[in-house]
């Protein structure tokens, strides 16, 4: 096919020295495009944050696509008494990190048992754990709302955080355990020549090894618990206890839900995602540039 | 050889079974268990067979929704998937080679954007770009004199299915980006050398390396963005609550709303259930397409 024909001239001189040079006209073709797409599903974020801070009048008289005139902040000060979003956002906060620190040490055990170990049954346990990571919460919830309810865990967070932390460590066991699959034998080995036990080997070798892929576990599982709805809204029913998103996913298409007030409300929803999004963005490159030294 | 390591790890796995038969095993054997009965949530649950899958069957909406879940597969697992699949490669191989790894990575981070976004936030967002009078869209529209175009997006039956596909593109994207550039990283820098050695353009290279090398990635991503189409309930609570007149509606909300709005607890488990027998046949669908896929590469 064609690859006899590319194969054929042979080049002079080092192929990776100027690589750049040769695609000089599609360069920028390809980087506008990409830029092009990444304006694209920035621009409604950028929307809501110009619309969160301008005055009902000036959206009124400007429409949502005029820069304000001047900063209002109001609409947002109000929104965040209003709901008490400094209680949400530490629920939020507590809850997530609970599950994903759980979720992480659930699923590290489990994955050292059936990726190293490679247990007895070890098919079946993988195949449980993809079936319990595929399984839609509507099948779990409604015993669980009436378990919960009888062990007076219903509208508290803990039964959140249980809940999760298993349903989490699914997905995290069936990751991690085919990542131990090709853990190298050697490290073991030389671990066990040293008289480590197997919880020392655990603890010293494989979770220090396989910390980059731990952390980017860490950041989906406390990213996935802080956006997660359908449960809290069922679970957290009282004030006290509702998350961020079940705060503002109820309080939508409220009659006191303006433009500007929904946009303010989005917007405080928005930064502290943000907020996370920079610093595990960190951790996520830290974790992948830490893979690719083997 | 493998015999010798198998023993003692058993005692790793106690707390995460127990754990998962507590909060998953239990409530799924119930669900199973409730979905032949009538039950309205209080009082003795009455045992009726398999009357509520008959009933099933001849309901519209229970077919409506289950057509939908196609269209979001298609949105939520397979544009995303591909065009991840494509976006990674160029921003690992391409972008990161001719303008820098930062580039790189604020291209990856902003296309990640939507997924750290609290489905609810999304909702708030999408359902008021959306909105057919004030929304930013058609707004838009009428500025650059297309308001022929302008439409009631997620209020009218013929668009508001296609507009929840779109919103899902845009949500989900990111996530096939940053699961296929981590696994680019495995890849022998001198697998690309030897490929430029023998001349192989680009999309030879992104072919013959990229899409072999990068096959687990691939198929957890596709499985797990397929589930989650599948699964797909946030989104449609907070955009459209299945509506105008069922024209989004998914199984999922289809069973919430029989749960907890019109009591009908063992109709709801019925639809559950079969929400799930779907999901757990195709897993294993995945599980044998994946495990011929290992085979074939040793």
């Amino acid at each position: 096919m064609t690859a006899t024909a590319t194969r054929s001239p042979v080049r002079s001189g080092p192929p990776a020295a100027r690589p750049a040079r040769q695609w000089r006209p599609t360069r920028f073709v390809v980087l506008m495009a990409l830029l092009v797409l990444l304006l694209l599903v920035v621009a409604p974020l950028l929307v809501v944050a110009v619309n969160a801070v301008k005055s009902p009048a000036d959206y009124a008289a400007n429409g949502p696509l005029s820069l304000p005139r001047s900063l209002y902040w109001s609409g947002i000060v109000d929104f965040w008494n209003r709901v008490d979003f400094g209680r949400k956002l530490w629920n939020s906060f507590i809850t997530s990190a609970l599950v994903a620190v759980l979720g992480v040490a659930l699923s590290v055990l489990n994955a050292y048992a059936l990726g190293i170990g490679r247990i007895k049954g070890r098919v079946w346990f993988l195949v449980f754990f993809l079936v319990a990571n595929l399984l839609p919460q509507e099948v779990l919830v409604y015993p669980l709302y009436y378990l919960s309810k009888s062990l007076h865990l219903y509208d508290s967070l803990i039964s959140i955080v249980i809940i999760f932390t298993v349903i989490q460590s699914a997905f995290g066991t069936y990751l991690l355990s085919s990542v131990y699959a090709e853990f190298p034998t050697e490290l073991l080995d030389a671990a066990a020549v040293d008289g480590a036990g197997k919880w020392r080997t655990l603890l010293r070798v494989v979770v220090p090894v396989s910390r980059p892929t731990l952390a980017v576990l860490f950041t989906f599982f406390f990213i996935w618990t802080w956006n997660e709805f359908f449960l809290p809204l069922i679970f957290l029913i009282s004030n006290d206890n509702q998350t961020v998103p079940v705060a503002l996913g109820v309080l939508q298409g409220d009659r006191l839900m303006d433009a500007t007030t929904t946009s303010a409300s989005a917007l405080i929803g928005i930064l502290p995602a943000m907020l996370f999004f920079l610093l595990f963005q960190r951790t996520l490159t830290r974790g992948i540039t830490a893979g690719a030294i083997k | 050889m493998n015999k010798s390591r198998s023993r003692g790890y058993g005692v790793f796995l106690i707390p995460g079974v127990l754990a998962s038969v507590a909060v998953i095993v239990v409530p799924l054997v119930m669900t199973v268990g409730i979905s032949f009965t009538r039950w309205p949530g209080i009082g003795t649950p009455e045992w009726i067979g398999f009357d509520n899958y008959t009933r099933l069957l001849h309901d519209a909406n229970f077919w409506a929704s289950f057509g939908h879940i196609l269209s979001l597969i298609v949105a939520m697992a397979v544009i995303p998937t591909l065009l991840g699949l494509l976006l990674a490669a160029v921003l690992f191989d391409y972008v990161a080679k001719v303008f820098g790894n930062r580039w790189a990575s604020l291209l990856r981070s902003g296309l990640y954007l939507p997924q750290v976004l609290p489905v609810a936030v999304t909702g708030i967002v999408w359902g008021w770009i959306l909105h057919p009078s004030y929304g930013a869209l058609n707004r838009i529209l009428d500025s650059v004199g297309l308001s022929s175009l302008a439409r009631n997006w997620l209020g009218d039956p013929k668009y508001a299915l296609f507009s929840v596909m779109a919103v899902m593109i845009w949500f989900q994207l990111g996530y096939p980006i940053v699961m296929f550039m981590s696994g680019l990283q495995r890849i022998d820098p001198e697998l690309y050398e030897a490929a430029d050695l023998d001349g192989a353009n680009w999309w030879q290279r992104f072919r013959a390396i990229t899409v072999h090398m990068i096959r687990p990635e691939f198929y957890v991503v596709l499985v797990t963005t397929t589930i989650a189409a599948l699964k797909v309930f946030g989104q449609i609570f907070v955009l459209t609550r299945g509506g105008p007149s069922n024209a989004t509606l998914v199984p999922s909300y289809f069973a919430f709303k029989n749960f907890f709005e019109k009591a009908q607890v063992g109709y709801g488990s019925a639809i559950s259930t079969v929400l799930t027998v779907i999901i757990v046949v195709l897993a294993f669908v995945f599980l044998r397409l994946q495990t011929r896929a290992d085979r074939s590469v040793r």
